[in-house]
């Protein structure tokens, strides 16, 4: 039994684990360079996800292709809520940021039950049932897919961070605000530009995810704590950090899972963070900031 | 002085609300309303004096809510000891956490987010045995009567939490005006001067936090005295903890009747839509999110700030 389960589950959770560490760029990204936590980042998961959802259903869109269509959007609205809600409830203290962010995921979540109920809803897209063998185990083709884009999204944030102007922007504002005002960065617009990535992300994360997961109102709530657990694991504000505490976190659920069962698995991930959070603050792989 | 005023006339207003209220629906929407008050108090020694935001007060809503219903149901004790050893158990579990978490200096989102992940933890591990209730959650046998704690007169209990009420706000007064509070005002203002003062920090909000989490806990005994039921999800759900912390905000944080305040409003406004919408589900709690947004945006002292008295100024740090 433990060689039967246990390679599949270790699979399964790289997996999900990928998708994990997608979301939890966003959120570190975020994190790095607002110095804020954002409370919706699940919330925006969870919309995301339904409109992959409709947009398959209704239009027939893949929800890979959906992708070209939602990372933009979800850029602008990512953009536009930091402007013109988050930013000017901050008042200069980080907890106003929390906090406005909470009400952010309250309404959002509730608007979508008020909408579209409290139903489970899932695709059965034609992919779904292909599984790709790998000698040792079976995988079904939509987590691979999964894998191997969100680490190409990976690497792809990276770039941008490291050879563009904006990502020159974006590390001078992390680094020194007000230096960076001075010669002539506009940091507000540069703290949209960052929010609006991230949120980005979570779109991509999404239609990742839709081929093998399901969607309801509550799904943001479920992913935002896994999130945060991911990038204190990786240490706030590193992407490689995150990327290996999402795979991480991903095999620990599955074995969590597979050996406590489903209701009690959930509390792996808990443990994880309170554990982390106590213990070591700075993450496993991250420097002090 | 006119926010105090005002929280004095209307909680004699809410004092009068039995005597003139008929409908058991309405008596039952007002006790709910108390009942918050009094949870929002709690949130409000912490997060409002204190400076600490939870995320998870519902930990110590369901430490008491839980405590007292296995305590009478599966061990076979009276009503009231068996409340007051759930409220002891939960401040007793509100000071080793605290401990925990305040030793390794953890504050702002930091504390958020773990007291969230504890008060998740409670929920999967309370839904996981069955002398816990499980996933069905715990009856607590109807007896009528004094000796029960559970009265068939739901007015007399509307008094006794109404004058718990009274209580958390004499409480909040006792700490504008002590110097167990002066330490915490103190620290929420800024943690290296009041500790280069003699503050100790650690003890200072751990008392604190053991304080907040006995009010919560006695939330939590009452809810279940008047509704003989609770399960896993009502009491560690991450409802309960976000009720906390929005009637307290939206009302003013660090106020004595902010919480009050924030209650009323907020009820009355959610309950206003349900009736106008047809009782949609979601929609009441749309508009919370939404009164916080605004709140945090224009009234950074909540509804006791518009009512005149400007209160102390909450820390205003100009950098993050």
């Amino acid at each position: 039994m433990f060689s039967g389960l246990f390679l599949p589950a270790v699979l399964n959770g790289v997996a999900l684990g990928a998708v994990y560490a997608l979301t939890a760029l966003g959120l570190t990204l975020i994190y790095g360079v607002l110095h804020i936590i954002n409370f919706a980042h699940g919330s925006l998961l969870m919309l995301a996800l339904y409109a992959a959802f409709f947009l398959y259903t209704l239009g027939g869109v893949d929800p890979y292709l959906a992708m070209l269509v939602l990372m933009p959007l979800f850029f602008a609205f990512g953009y536009v809520l930091q402007r013109f809600v988050v930013q000017p409830a901050w008042h200069g203290r980080d907890e106003n940021v929390l906090l406005v962010t909470l009400g952010l995921a309250i309404v959002i979540d509730n608007l979508a039950l008020w909408l579209w109920t409290s139903t489970t809803r899932s695709i059965d897209s034609r992919y779904a049932f292909e599984v790709i063998d790998l000698g040792v185990a079976f995988m079904p083709l939509a987590k691979a897919i999964a894998f191997f884009a969100a680490l190409a999204f990976g690497a792809l944030l990276w770039a941008l961070m490291t050879f563009t102007d904006l990502g020159k922007a974006i590390r001078a504002v992390a680094r020194e605000r007000e230096g960076a005002r001075l010669v002539g960065v506009r940091v507000e617009h540069i703290y949209a530009m960052t929010f609006g990535i991230g949120t980005a992300m979570v779109a991509a994360a999404a239609c990742l995810l839709l081929p093998t997961f399901y969607v309801t109102p509550q799904v943001g709530y479920a992913f935002v704590l896994v999130a945060f657990t991911t990038v204190v694991l990786g240490g706030m504000g590193s992407f490689i950090g995150a990327l290996l505490a999402g795979l991480l976190l991903g095999v620990i659920e599955a074995l969590c899972g597979l050996y406590l069962g489903e209701s009690l698995g959930q509390i792996g991930i808990f443990a994880m963070f309170i554990l982390v959070v106590l213990f070591r603050p700075t993450g496993l792989f991250g420097a002090r900031a | 002085m006119s926010a105090r005023i005002a929280g004095c006339v209307l909680l004699a207003a809410l004092l009068v609300v039995p005597f003139v209220v008929r409908s058991e629906f309405w008596l039952s929407f007002w006790l709910l309303v108390l009942m918050f008050a009094f949870l929002g108090q709690a949130w409000n020694v912490l997060g409002g004096y204190a400076g600490q935001f939870s995320f998870g007060h519902a930990l110590f809503f369901g430490g008491g809510a839980f405590g007292t219903a296995i305590l009478q149901v599966r061990h076979g004790l009276n009503a009231y000891l068996a409340g007051a050893v759930a409220i002891a158990l939960t401040a007793l579990v509100g000071g080793v956490l605290g401990y925990l978490i305040f030793r390794y200096r953890l504050r702002g989102a930091y504390f958020a987010l773990v007291t969230l992940a504890f008060a998740e933890v409670a929920r999967v591990l309370i839904a996981s045995f069955e002398y816990t209730g499980g996933g069905f959650g715990m009856l607590v046998p109807l007896a009528h009567g004094a000796a029960n704690f559970q009265f068939s007169d739901r007015r007399i209990f509307y008094l006794i939490v109404w004058a718990l009420v009274a209580g958390g706000c004499l409480i909040a007064l006792w700490l504008e005006g002590s110097r167990f509070g002066a330490q915490l005002i103190a620290l929420r203002e800024n943690e290296d001067g009041a500790q280069a003062l003699g503050v100790d920090l650690v003890r200072t909000k751990v008392l604190a936090l053991m304080l907040s989490a006995a009010m919560a806990a006695t939330v939590g005994v009452f809810y279940v005295q008047n509704f003989l039921f609770v399960d896993s999800h009502i009491a560690f759900g991450p409802a309960m903890s976000i009720e906390a912390l929005l009637v307290t905000i939206i009302g003013g944080m660090g106020t004595i009747f902010g919480p009050l305040f924030g209650a009323v409003l907020l009820h009355a406004v959610g309950e206003l839509a349900k009736q106008i919408t047809g009782n949609a589900p979601g929609l009441n709690l749309v508009l919370y999110g939404v009164l916080l947004i605004l709140a945090l945006r224009f009234l950074p002292n909540g509804l006791a700030g518009i009512l005149g008295r400007k209160p102390k100024p909450v820390r205003e740090t100009a950098d993050a």
